[in-house]
């Protein structure tokens, strides 16, 4: 049995101590630029906790996958191969383009657009509280994972690394409430910046005067000049413009094309490295040519 | 295995507990997804005050600003409050029906995500959305099962 006098401070004193710390470490972490490397460290030793929480899922996922019957694979099969086919199609077609362009651009004087090193990692856990959507990759610094890389799926874009540890990584999608983009409305050539409000199926462009072309439909691009996401991806469709002459500025949302709501795979890009031409070896996925890159 | 040993127990609960914070779950359940180690923490407050209290729920509350990605120290500092109200009351709250406890850990963590939501607010300006509160009442809906498992779990292996 405990002694009734050896409690150590009164119930005040700490809850008064845990304010202090909480209001230090909220001023640290969002007035001071130091907090980058510490939540990198904090992200590198609450890993192995992610891996656990998949657990579960992970099973589950190969259960089913052991339990799908012949024909259902075969079927798959089929249709993947198609897919590979029409694709490698496209593909050849795309490389002839990408090397009339880089010869063009060559010839205005113009930098070539890279195409870049591509790595495909898994999603261990998304967590879209409505004030923070973060997603937890499988890879990390030791696959060549640097903060500020972009991110993308099959559709579209998804956001970008914040935060990196040895074996995984931690990522702000493009609708968290902190996360802006810089884009260019595809049918205008318009600069534009979207930024998210918290919610998963919404972007807000910002700062669009009355009088700007733009349209409920419109396909809104990267545009490359924030220096993080590389040129020409899509983000969004705009789905909703209100022209309310009370407001200094249009009411402009866009949807992103990306599935936010359900990301399981995503596309790592280096947008600064790799060959300039669109190289099939590139574009399949191959983990392992990645990892030769140490940081 | 002595008392510290079995005291270990507690923690163990709240990590299991943080795990289920962060599971991957479908969009649709997301948003109802109950505050896990909050529940947790606040049963241990409830039933080992001298123990548990603030100092444990600061550190896994800033645990939960780690996993789950928000301003550090913003769920340290909501985790430190609650523990403080249960803490300071749980001669009272103790003496309630579950389902009046029920009702209490829903004020509770209503102010809880009202504090969190000000925080979050004030450093980086999301607007209100009533479907922020979900969490609450999926709480107050699990407190009766997580008070009647965690009991039983502290008395076989009496922990005190």
């Amino acid at each position: 049995m405990k002694p009734i006098f050896d409690r150590g401070p009164s119930l005040t004193l700490r809850l008064f101590m845990a304010l202090l710390a909480s209001v230090g470490l909220i001023t640290v972490d969002h007035y001071t630029d130091t907090s980058v490397q510490l939540r990198s460290y904090l992200t590198a030793s609450v890993g192995p906790l992610f891996y656990l929480a998949n657990l579960p899922q992970d099973m589950l996922f190969g259960a089913s996958e052991q339990f799908k019957s012949h024909q259902k694979v075969l079927e798959e099969n089929q249709v993947l191969k198609d897919t590979l086919l029409l694709q490698n199609g496209q593909l050849q077609r795309l490389q002839f383009l990408q090397q009339e362009n880089d010869k063009l651009r060559a010839l205005l004087g113009a930098n070539p657009v890279s195409e870049g090193k591509r790595l495909i990692a898994e999603v261990l856990a998304v967590y879209s509280h409505p004030f923070s959507h973060q997603i937890v990759l499988n890879k990390g610094s030791t696959d060549g994972v640097t903060v500020g890389q972009p991110l993308l799926d099959d559709l579209g874009v998804l956001g970008q690394v914040v935060s990196v540890g040895p074996a995984s990584s931690r990522a702000l999608l493009i609708v968290d409430n902190t996360h802006a983009i810089s884009g260019r409305i595809e049918r205008t050539g318009l600069s534009v910046v979207a930024e998210g409000i918290g919610q998963a199926d919404t972007l807000r462009l910002i700062h669009l005067p009355h009088s700007t072309d733009i349209q409920e439909g419109d396909r809104l691009l990267t545009s490359g000049l924030d220096g993080v996401f590389p040129e020409g991806y899509p983000i969004g469709r705009i789905s909703r413009v209100q022209r309310d002459a009370r407001q200094p500025f249009l009411q402009v949302n866009a949807e992103p094309y990306a599935k936010l709501d359900r990301i399981r795979y995503v596309l790592l890009v280096w947008p600064h490295q790799g060959t300039s031409v669109a190289d099939p070896q590139i574009i399949a996925p191959e983990p392992e040519q990645s990892s030769k890159e140490q940081h | 295995m002595t008392n510290n040993w079995r005291f270990l127990w507690v923690h163990v609960t709240v990590v299991l507990a943080l795990l289920l914070l962060v599971m991957p779950l479908p969009a649709a359940v997301n948003l109802f997804r109950p505050d896990w180690p909050l529940l947790v923490l606040t049963y241990w407050v409830l039933a080992l005050p001298h123990r548990i209290s603030i100092g444990t729920a600061f550190v896994f509350g800033f645990l939960v600003d780690v996993m789950v990605g928000t301003i550090l120290g913003v769920n340290a500092l909501g985790y430190s409050v609650v523990a403080f109200i249960v803490a300071a009351n749980y001669a009272k709250i103790r003496n309630f029906s579950i389902l009046q406890q029920s009702l209490l850990i829903g004020l509770i963590f209503a102010f809880y995500h009202l504090l969190i939501f000000w925080l979050s607010h004030f450093l980086t300006g999301v607007s209100f959305r009533m479907a922020y509160l979900w969490p609450v009442l999926t709480s107050m809906a699990l407190w009766p099962y997580i008070f009647l498992f965690l009991r039983r779990f502290r008395r076989k292996l009496k922990i005190q």
